[in-house]
């Protein structure tokens, strides 16, 4: 999950990760390669890479600053700033389009009284519109984190809010009950 | 009609991603078939004499690929390509979700008719969740001795990296992919060399689809003969479609490749859901040309059928348009996605794009003229064929079909917004 928008001081990857992507870079073939997976280790603990985590992975991996910029400015996952808490992602690809995905972001919008794109001033909610999320015969869906909700109507996104906002975030529908 | 199960057996269970439910089920015999007594080059023949297609897109027969590996080479790789993020395709998702384990026993044993020994599962960014799946089952396997060193006693090694994208359609080209690997941007390369030539590092490198790879476990365990006897002479074996759009039962189902459309759009889809009609469908991913309902129905569902007809069979990403639809909205919804998908590295494809977009907007926003129909048409002609990799024309087949086949509701629109303005309305949701 997205870290809060922060007041503090800039943030930096903990030991923790400056030693697993030592260890991400010994498992690859060459330490290059082990750039992506890197990223996300920076990205799973902070939820951004700030400038300290490019220094860390031109550092680790030895390879160029402008190497690194450009993978990160390359991929749309990775974001180079902090994030809204709740990252709301809602495809508007052909499939979700098709079953109503507009009217999904027009509802999102009023209920968080915020347009596509933007963040509500508390630093809470994000919402996007992104490209086709391999749902397509769920749809509409949105994606929040490592899960997709699907079947989106107007009334689970209700509920979705909701509980976001007492800050427990529901069971996805791609969280499906497994035999352990 | 008959149900096919070759890929499909433990879709919608509970337990299916569990090693010991997929070893009580025939798992991993296939794998100990091979290891215990085939060699390399008699599992690229079963494989090349099955006829099996590769189901990413192109259909290019994957036994064939397997045998462009250079004799003798020292250091092969081999990519699992779940890149999936072609617009209406959710297949190899399920694949990897409710059966992980079959795509891994396709992987080692597509790897070790390469001789590769290290895979690369590269897993869409937006498929976290599966991501963790498809990891824990890799994990299993290890424990097992399915993967690491001397594989049952065979000798062979293989390691498997589970690898995870970060949102980029271009990726799923084999050399974007590859280069994505390899800690850069996901920008293809020409071709020739391939990347069974030249690829990972330089190393001869495999890159087969997630589908593709599943296939392999079946063909080894019935042989090449069972599985030409299903699908047609040139399109053997089954085939799972993904289907979208208001059917009465969308999802993802398993058919003998060369079923007509009609029958398995009313007896597996149930026909449209209640109150739509049927207007068009995208047979094989948004990147192939539309067909109106009246030339869908009398198609079968295979690669010489569907090219015969003026599409491709494509990733089997079943796109349904309902009568509903207005085609001028939903290409401009296509086109602003290869746009943002455009890697920006060949001209014709980061302008072309931008330029389809534009028009498609303009149109809609009640300033396009019957010149910008032919404009859309000259755009189209600078982009086909003319780029690295297939993104230009993966945008140029649907903008030239949906104007090809639907053009009366490009002009009614220009006539139309003459008069009334712009339609910024979405038909199916709110204000733009």
């Amino acid at each position: 999950m997205n870290k809060p928008v922060p007041d503090q001081a800039p943030q930096k990857p903990s030991e923790a990760t400056a030693a697993r992507i030592d260890e991400l870079a010994a498992r690859y073939p060459n330490p290059a390669s082990a750039l992506m997976p890197s990223i996300w280790a920076i990205m799973d603990e902070l939820g951004y890479v700030p400038e300290t985590g490019v220094d860390l992975l031109t550092e680790k991996l030895g390879v160029t600053r402008a190497r690194v910029y450009e993978v990160l400015s390359f991929y749309t996952m990775y974001r180079t700033e902090p994030q809204a808490e709740y990252v709301l992602q809602v495809c508007h690809n052909i499939s979700c389009h098709i079953m109503g995905a507009r009217g999904i972001i027009a509802h999102l919008e009023k209920k968080l009284g915020i347009r596509l794109g933007e963040s509500t001033p508390d630093g809470k909610f994000a919402l996007e519109g992104v490209e086709c999320l391999g749902a397509c015969g769920m749809g509409p869906c949105l994606q929040l984190g490592k899960h997709l909700y699907e079947h989106l109507t107007p009334a689970k996104v209700d509920d979705l809010l909701e509980s976001l906002r007492r800050g427990e975030v529901p069971r996805a529908d791609t969280d499906r009950e497994l035999e352990a | 009609m008959k149900e096919y199960k070759l890929l499909s057996a433990r879709f919608g269970r509970s337990d299916g991603h569990k090693l010991a439910v997929y070893e009580q089920e025939g798992g991993y015999q296939a794998l100990r078939k091979v290891l215990g007594g085939m060699d390399a080059a008699a599992v690229r023949e079963t494989v090349k004499a099955s006829g099996l297609r590769g189901r990413g897109g192109a259909g290019f027969p994957t036994g064939v690929k397997w045998g462009f590996v250079p004799q003798g080479a020292e250091k092969v790789y081999f990519f699992v390509n779940a890149d999936e993020s072609e617009p209406g395709t959710f297949k190899d998702r399920f694949l990897l979700d409710y059966d992980p384990h079959q795509t891994l026993e396709g992987t080692i044993i597509s790897c070790f008719a390469v001789q590769a020994h290290l895979a690369f599962i590269y897993i869409r960014g937006e498929f976290g969740w599966l991501i963790d799946r498809v990891q824990a089952a890799v994990d299993e396997a290890y424990r097992a001795g399915y993967l690491g060193k001397d594989i049952l006693g065979s000798g062979f090694d293989l390691d498997v990296i589970v690898h995870k994208g970060a949102g980029a359609y271009i990726c799923g080209e084999e050399t974007g992919l590859i280069n994505s690997v390899e800690g850069r941007k996901g920008q293809p390369n020409i071709k020739p060399p391939f990347p069974a030539v030249a690829g990972y590092l330089g190393q001869p490198t495999i890159v087969n689809n997630v589908e593709s790879v599943a296939s392999v476990p079946w063909i080894i365990n019935n042989g090449p003969e069972a599985y030409k006897a299903i699908g047609t002479e040139k399109s053997p074996g089954t085939k799972l479609f993904s289907v979208s759009g208001p059917v009465r039962n969308p999802g993802v189902y398993e058919v003998p490749l060369g079923i007509p459309f009609r029958e398995f759009f009313q007896d597996y889809l149930g026909g449209m859901a209640d109150g739509e009609e049927l207007k068009a469908v995208i047979v094989g991913g948004s990147s192939v040309p539309v067909l109106p309902a009246a030339e869908i129905m009398n198609v079968n569902l295979d690669y010489e059928s569907l090219q015969q007809a003026g599409t491709m069979l494509g990733s089997g990403g079943m796109i349904v348009i309902p009568e509903s639809c207005d085609m001028v909205e939903l290409i401009q919804v296509l086109m602003h996605f290869y746009y943002d998908e455009s890697c920006g590295q060949c001209t014709p494809c980061r302008e072309g794009t931008g330029w389809l977009h534009k028009l498609v907007k303009k149109l809609r926003g009640g300033e396009g003229t019957a010149a910008d129909l032919e404009l859309l048409e000259h755009v189209c002609g600078g982009m086909a064929g003319l780029t690295i990799c297939p993104l230009a024309d993966a945008a140029v087949m649907p903008m030239r079909s949906f104007l090809g086949k639907f053009r009366p509701e490009f002009e009614a629109l220009i006539q139309e917004t003459a008069t009334t303005g712009p339609r910024t309305r979405w038909p199916r949701g709110e204000q733009e």
